[in-house]
């Protein structure tokens, strides 16, 4: 799967989701100041993005990264290092 | 230190009659019944239910008219009482920065957080042995006080926050704790109500303690049956109302239209039974909240009672009455045949019904009271509009657990 491939689906899950308006979603986009999303969101992200790309977060390993995720970017940076 | 006067400047209300309060009031003045049956929807989720009447909505609410920020966290029970609290802030005139000075508060409650979100909980985790799928919002729909915390967030309420959750009385509890604060000067304006979801297990909980009416399955418009001598038990029903109070002051101040006073509040428990109204502890309640009124049985215009068709609860409500009012014959009615028992909203609902009728000086009667109780019959009840000078109203509301609770509004 490319990068770009990932970077769309993720934008759907936060438009059909999160109903984020698509207009604003970029790839730099920092999901918590400019797409509006917070800490609840962020745990039910996390679920959303472990049925889209089928695999499992190590909640004890994984903790820092996905603190660290800040941008649509990191997150397609971390599902590529799940995949 | 004198006690400030506490007045009602907004009123909101989702009943079984539909969104608002205009459609509230012209169904319920016009006689209509909106108990349905509920054999379809019901039926295959309890197979042993006796009771198959209810009260719900009738339309779905279009839920997307609340920001996801806010609605994420909130359950039906929650979103009842968002769209009746939006009606009344906006017919009070209440600024964004009156709601957040931290002088508005906000008294909400319900029988419980959301019955449908709470069995999705519990399903999801019993098939997954796991809370890991829940959505995150799920634990802000299902607790206790979920009503009072989401109106707080959606509406940017900055005062106190309180969820006297006591199942049927919980709006009248609410709006009596919500008078003292005000009558205290704690605060300016209270947000003050209650709501409640219709699940069939609310209804089966009525059901298994032989509180429920099945008789009229198939005749639904003729249950519940306050104080009538074939009533067979009550009719859950689902909905939310809003009434903000405010002080005198502080509405004179803004202009505000006043639609009534709250003169007195009075709660109380039963002390003898779980499940079983009380005649003494009613006519306790009663009588203090009278006193603190400062007026006499002889100063009320009306009694709007609990009444919710049940077998002991109406007998129980009818003995009270004719022991703190004896002689007096104050005309007596329930609205629970109108529109079911809407459990947490139903005090304010149907104290909503009550301005209304002081608001047209007119006594709506109780549906379904064919031929009264003669365990009922020491009260004057109304069976046919009747017109009169209403100043003065009693408006009774109980639970199970043995919670009484009386306000006494008066006109303005």
């Amino acid at each position: 799967m490319t990068e770009q491939e990932i970077i769309e689906r993720i934008k759907n899950i936060l438009v059909e989701e999160f109903e984020v308006d698509e207009d604003i979603i970029k790839a730099e986009s920092n999901l918590y100041e400019e797409l509006e999303l917070d800490s609840l969101d962020s745990v039910d992200l996390v679920v959303a993005l472990e049925n889209e790309f089928q695999f499992k977060v190590d909640r004890t390993k994984d903790e820092e990264k996905l603190r660290q995720m800040r941008t649509l970017k990191d997150v397609t940076g971390f599902i590529q290092s799940k995949m | 230190m004198p006690l400030n006067k506490v007045v009602i400047t907004g009123m909101g209300a989702v009943s079984p009659f539909g969104v608002g309060v205009p459609v509230f009031l012209e169904k319920l003045f016009s006689g209509k019944s909106a108990v349905v049956n509920m054999r379809d929807k019901w039926a295959p989720q309890i197979e042993d239910l006796m009771c198959y009447v209810g009260a719900p909505l009738p339309e779905e609410l279009d839920e997307k008219l609340i920001p996801r920020k806010f609605r994420k966290t909130m359950g039906k029970t929650a979103i009842l009482a968002y769209f009746s609290v939006k009606e009344a802030i906006t017919q009070s005139g209440i600024t964004e920065e009156i709601l957040s000075s931290g002088r508005t508060g906000v008294s909400f409650s319900s029988s419980t957080g959301s019955a449908v979100s709470t069995e999705q909980f519990f399903v999801e985790h019993i098939r997954t042995k796991s809370a890991r799928s829940l959505p995150s919002g799920i634990f802000f729909q299902v607790m206790s006080h979920t009503s009072a915390a989401n109106i707080a967030q959606a509406f940017n309420i900055r005062g106190r926050a309180i969820s006297p959750n006591s199942a049927c009385s919980s709006a009248a509890q609410s709006i009596g704790l919500g008078f003292e604060a005000i009558q205290c000067g704690k605060q300016d304006i209270v947000v003050c109500g209650g709501s409640d979801e219709l699940h069939v297990t609310t209804s089966a909980s009525f059901d298994m303690v032989q509180a429920a009416s099945y008789k009229y399955n198939d005749n639904p418009t003729k249950t519940p049956r306050p104080f009538d001598a074939e009533r067979d038990g009550t009719v859950c029903g689902e909905g939310a109302g809003c009434v903000i109070l405010e002080s005198e002051q502080s509405a004179k101040s803004r202009g505000a239209e006043i639609f009534g006073e709250i003169i007195g509040f009075a709660t109380n428990s039963s002390g003898v039974h779980m499940a079983h109204a009380d005649v003494e502890s009613i006519a306790i309640c009663m009588s203090n909240a009278l006193r603190e009124s400062n007026i006499t049985p002889a100063n009320v215009d009306y009694i709007n009672a609990h009444a919710t068709g049940t077998i002991i609860g109406d007998i129980s409500e009818a003995k009270a009455i004719e022991k703190v009012f004896g002689s007096q014959k104050i005309p007596v009615s329930s609205l629970k045949g109108y529109f079911g028992h809407t459990l947490g909203a139903s005090g304010v609902l149907e104290l909503i019904g009550v301005l209304e009728m002081m608001n047209r000086d007119s006594i709506i009667p109780t549906l379904n009271l064919d031929t009264p109780d003669p365990e009922c019959a020491g009260i004057k009840h109304v069976k046919e509009i009747e017109n009169k000078k209403i100043n003065v109203v009693i408006k009774n509301s109980f639970a199970f657990g043995g919670i009484n609770t009386v306000l006494i509004v008066k006109r303005y």
